[in-house]
């Protein structure tokens, strides 16, 4: 397993998270995630067979206590101006943001 | 006795009876409020006062009028003779991280302070619709990360009443030091890794993290959606039963809330535990955590304030007839809080990204020109440091290139902590526990300050409780006696899926067999 983050990962995740950080956070931060890294390193030595497979939650979902499904149907929200103004900026029904930034795909 | 310290199935009684109203209990808990519990929590709130130190401070917003306006529609109910619901007049806190139709729904975040839910959770929702009276919202940690709701963006943080410079333990330590201190009967709280039973035990009252699926998480604002639990807090069994009757069962708002009958817990509560196998395994009296100076894994016994208890209820769950099976291998509860830093910290991660400063709640007040740089600066601003961290480890033990080392293997050690309790809990097998008697905490309620910072070590203090939510299994928390600075220890009983029944009958019946002890008759040091 890597043994640490290093800085310019760290600042790539902090990219990638959409934060953005001052110097003093920045220190506390890569800290803590480097002292559960270590934390976390005890799992690699957990013998695990290929007869463990993941479990994404702990209570089996079997059918008969899985509740249907909702029908696909469409229903009007009685009041959308209440769900509309939670927006910081709204005009006309919209919500305002600034510019969205073109980034060309790679 | 104050109305206010009445718990909630005795005010349920005298109110059926007409010898209280709702609206007097209400108005008992909002004086007791007024007495303990100080300002309330709120952004920016500068530096503590010596008398901000002696308080409560469970609240972020107390709902008076709300309140007395839903006690007076039981009263009016009670006088025309229909049935006012289960939980009628009985006053609940809920914890702020419910959304609950037209109050501030926050978090205990910046980024959601000015948020007003336009809808109520169904828990909430259902003990409305049971005649409960809601006081007020509660704080927790910030998004409940946290084990002490020191990381609270609103401040002051709560404080434990049995010893206002301790803390309450976390995230739902509104809801437990506002029921420790009588401001209310009941609370609604959530359990993601411990964070109902390790503030239950924190502050000596009864938490119950149900089996995942047994109560709806709609209208919960999401952690770690495959862990997170609703459960109430209560002063005692009896109450905790009546709860969880009524936010119990299926809802057809979240696919993941079980199909699954929900028994009449009041009914069968006061069986007994005759011929039930009670389980102690000497795994649950360790604790394994990492040396912060080398990493490297120490193990060491519990103090023995905390051992003591746990043994003790095993005797008296003896002499009542219950089977106590020692022994019982349960290897992997100690990989129960690495593999929680990489699983919870994904989902965190991404149920986070929803806070963009463009929807709903906080937006950064700086011009910006550029939807990206809005984003970063609403987040930077509007998040924690706790946040910040859940967010920068779920993205990167889930990247690409680390996700099989850390993500998918954390996934299979929940796999193999799951089976520790299915081999215990398995008819056919050597064990065939009912329960597995443990400790609830590693310790008792540490002082304000003295954890905080150091994100390691405060996740630990969820060792004994995160593996029931790894293997979605309930647990009951309940107190057992005080430590020597006479702050509460607590029990743990784990069960089978969906067997809440059977752990809410052996906690009533250790409560019954210890409910003259003199422990039991020492007050929280707020009500002294």
């Amino acid at each position: 397993m890597s043994d640490s983050i290093d800085r310019d990962t760290f600042d790539h995740l902090v990219g990638l998270a959409a934060l953005e950080l001052d110097q003093q956070q920045a220190d506390y931060l890569l800290r803590e995630l480097n002292n559960q890294l270590k934390a976390i390193r005890e799992l690699a030595a957990i013998p695990l067979d290929e007869n463990v497979p993941a479990s994404l939650h702990g209570v089996p979902y079997a059918s008969a206590v899985s509740p249907e499904l909702r029908a696909d149907v469409w229903r009007p929200h009685p009041n959308p101006e209440e769900i509309i103004a939670q927006a910081p900026a709204t005009r006309d029904g919209y919500i305002v943001v600034p510019d969205i930034p073109h980034t060309t795909l790679e | 006795m104050e109305l206010c310290d009445i718990p909630a199935y005795e005010l349920s009684l005298l109110l059926r009876q007409r010898q209280i109203s709702a609206e007097e209990v209400t108005r008992a808990c909002l004086e007791r409020i007024d007495a303990v519990d100080g300002r309330s929590g709120a952004l920016d709130a500068g530096s503590l006062t010596p008398e901000d130190e002696q308080k409560v401070h469970a609240f972020i917003t107390i709902t008076r009028e709300r309140a007395l306006n839903q006690a007076r529609a039981v009263d009016q109910k009670l006088a025309a003779g229909d049935d006012p619901g289960l939980l009628a007049g009985i006053p609940f806190t809920a914890k702020d991280i419910f959304c609950v139709r037209g109050t501030p729904s926050t978090a205990a975040s910046r980024i959601l302070a000015n948020y007003t839910a336009p809808y109520t959770a169904t828990p909430v929702a259902r003990m409305e619709a049971a005649g409960a009276v809601m006081l007020g919202k509660v704080n927790l940690d910030e998004f409940t990360y946290g084990s002490s709701n020191e990381s609270s963006a609103f401040q002051p943080a709560p404080r434990n009443p049995w010893n206002p410079a301790h803390v309450p333990g976390g995230s739902s330590g509104g809801s437990t030091s506002s029921v420790a201190a009588g401001e209310a009967a009941l609370s609604l709280g959530t359990d993601t890794a411990g964070s109902i039973r390790q503030p239950a035990a924190f502050c000596g009252v009864v938490g119950v993290k149900p089996t995942y699926g047994r109560v709806s998480r709609y209208g919960l604002i999401a952690f770690g959606s495959s862990l997170d639990c609703p459960g109430p807090v209560a002063r005692n069994v009896v109450d905790a039963a009546l709860m969880l009757q009524v936010i119990a069962g299926a809802d057809p708002r979240d696919s993941t809330a079980a199909n699954v009958p929900v028994p009449d817990y009041l009914a069968q509560l006061e069986g007994g535990v005759k011929g039930l196998r009670i389980g102690l395994s000497p795994d649950y009296f360790r604790i394994a955590f990492p040396d912060p100076q080398t990493g490297e894994y120490r193990e060491q016994p519990l103090p023995v304030d905390i051992e003591t208890p746990v043994l003790r209820a095993a005797e008296v769950l003896a002499s009542l007839g219950a089977e106590i099976v020692e022994d019982v291998p349960m290897p992997n509860t100690r990989y129960g809080i690495p593999a929680y830093f990489v699983i919870s910290r994904v989902e965190a991660a991404s149920n986070l990204h929803r806070y963009d400063g463009v929807k709903y709640g906080y937006r950064t007040q700086q011009p910006i020109d550029d939807l990206t740089k809005l984003y970063r600066q609403t987040r930077n601003e509007g998040f924690g440091l706790q946040p910040k961290l859940r967010i920068l480890m779920g993205m990167y033990v889930s990247a690409a290139q680390y996700s099989a080392q850390y993500y998918q293997r954390a996934l299979r050690v929940r796999t193999l902590i799951r089976r520790d309790f299915e081999q215990a809990f398995d008819r056919s097998r050597k064990h065939r526990l009912d329960a597995l008697l443990t400790p609830t905490t590693p310790t008792t309620a540490f002082k304000m300050g003295a954890v905080y910072g150091d994100s390691v070590l405060m996740q630990y203090a969820d060792q004994l409780t995160v593996p029931a939510n790894h293997a979605g299994i309930p647990g009951l928390s309940l107190p057992g006696g005080l430590d020597a600075d006479r702050l509460p220890v607590g029990i743990q009983l784990l069960g089978p899926d969906f067997s809440e029944d059977v752990l809410l009958r052996i906690g009533r019946a250790y409560e019954l067999a210890t409910q003259t002890e003199d422990w039991r008759k020492v007050k929280p040091m707020v009500l002294r």
